[in-house]
């Protein structure tokens, strides 16, 4: 290869597309956990809040142990045990062959859990941060707990939570680079892909870098747009 | 698959050797972060647009970007330039282990700062105006009112931060850097019982959070001992 040795930092020698590519497995693998973590959290911040003390013993265990492990440990431990795990359930159904984790499901996996754990404390807060009335009056109505829960106490609760939910997005659009530690083609993988054949690996993995902080960007733009959409009383007063 | 205890006990000395290098990585980046968080944090803080907008740029790029790009930029990026290849510095950014260093040191850096910023900006108007009255000069203020005043607010979103940066440490080992989740991917290569060794792992930076979250109580309770009954 005799071609000049480019020093314009940001000629991407045609590797562009693959970072796109990459960015789009990103928002997937942010989109699927975000959608997986939400669901825990709910569950999460229910099981905290319940009377069934069992319950929030399990849901204190989980937030606990998740907050206080790394996320990258949790990818690992799920793409590398998740398979033994699997593996080993199977055979006891009388299937031995070899099982393997693909990398999108262990991140996918790992990353609700993580995010539900964080999303649990966010939804347990707004849902005690509501007043009594909110149950006593919806009780008065004689309306049942589930149906005061889905249509009183969710709808409230969902803006007092977004603003905190909004950041753990964020955290976790971070995190989802971490599973490119096991194999996944995102965003850093292609970078690390690009940097083999140009040897140019700052460039490329400011590329990376400018990709994510456009992608937390609009994120942020998209939460500011949720939390007066949800707040139609302030909407007027908010410019 | 079998559970064996008998892994871990066996190789618990060698987890515990990562768990000296994971303490480094977060003791030694937290000061060093510390000590640029808040020059940095007092800019930010200026109501002059000028002072304002480098620590700005700084801190959106550290805080919008992952960790891991960070880590990368600085150790595999920095092969890039002949000007780092060819000197001297050449031998910090050759070392993972300065890598990484660096990387967590600016990255916590940039999230302390917007702590401190938060804290110094909620510190009651009437102290600064009572030092105001006092005669105090702008810099005897900051050493004797609000950098004081700040830290005491600071530290319980301080403890959150250092236990972020205990769980971001573990990214030193994708650098081939031996910390805790370093040491236990090499066991397992060698013994193949991930879950019994990631397991170790886990309970081993519980560990360390819990007494990350018990010394930080005590010394909250020191700075902030004025609130408190005699």
């Amino acid at each position: 290869m005799a071609q000049p040795i480019s020093y314009s930092m940001f000629d991407l020698h045609g590797f562009g597309h693959l970072l796109w590519e990459g960015a789009w497995i990103t928002i997937q693998l942010a989109l699927a956990s975000l959608f997986f973590g939400l669901i825990i959290g709910l569950a999460g911040a229910s099981a905290k809040l319940s009377s069934i003390a069992p319950l929030r013993w399990l849901a204190t265990g989980y937030t606990t142990l998740i907050r206080g492990i790394p996320e990258l440990l949790l990818v690992l431990t799920i793409y590398f045990g998740g398979s033994m795990l699997l593996m080993a359930i199977a055979e006891r159904f009388g299937y031995t062959d070899y099982i393997e984790v693909s990398a999108f499901a262990a991140g996918v996996t790992a990353l609700s859990i993580a995010f539900g754990a964080y999303a649990t404390e966010v939804f347990r807060a707004a849902i005690q941060a509501l007043p009594k009335g909110q149950w006593e009056s919806a009780y008065a109505l004689g309306l049942p707990r589930l149906t005061t829960f889905y249509r009183i106490i969710l709808p409230q609760v969902w803006r007092l939570a977004l603003p905190g939910l909004g950041n753990l997005f964020q955290v976790l659009l971070k995190d989802t680079a971490l599973v490119s530690v096991v194999g996944l083609n995102d965003i850093m993988r292609q970078a690390y892909v690009a940097t083999g054949s140009t040897k140019e690996p700052f460039t490329f993995y400011m590329a990376a870098a400018l990709i994510y902080l456009g992608l937390t960007a609009i994120s942020t733009l998209i939460t500011t747009y949720l939390e007066r959409a949800s707040n139609p009383a302030e909407k007027r007063v908010a410019a | 698959m079998n559970w064996s205890w008998d892994v871990i006990w066996e190789y618990f000395p060698r987890l515990f050797d990562g768990v000296w290098l994971t303490l480094e990585l977060v003791l030694y980046s937290a000061l060093t972060g510390l000590a640029i968080a808040v020059p940095l944090a007092l800019m930010r803080a200026s109501k002059n647009r000028l002072v304002s907008a480098l620590p700005w740029a700084y801190i959106y790029f550290f805080r919008g970007t992952p960790l891991l790009v960070q880590i990368f930029l600085i150790y595999y990026g920095s092969a890039q330039f002949d000007l780092i290849r060819n000197t001297s510095l050449w031998e910090i950014f050759s070392e993972p282990f300065w890598c990484a260093l660096i990387a967590l040191t600016l990255n916590t850096a940039a999230y302390s700062a917007e702590l401190v910023r938060g804290a110094i900006q909620s510190i009651p108007k009437g102290e600064i105006e009572a030092a105001e009255a006092f005669g105090m000069s702008k810099l005897v203020q900051i050493r004797r009112i609000v950098l004081p005043r700040a830290f005491g607010i600071v530290l319980p979103a301080y403890g959150n931060e250092l236990i972020l940066m205990l769980k971001g440490s573990a990214l030193a080992s994708t650098i081939t850097l031996l910390d805790l989740t370093g040491m236990a991917r090499t066991i397992i290569a060698r013994t193949y019982t991930p879950l019994e060794i990631f397991f170790a792992a886990g309970m081993l930076y519980l560990a360390i959070a819990a007494l990350f979250i018990l010394a930080f109580r005590f010394i909250e309770r020191w700075l902030n001992r004025y609130q408190y009954p005699r």
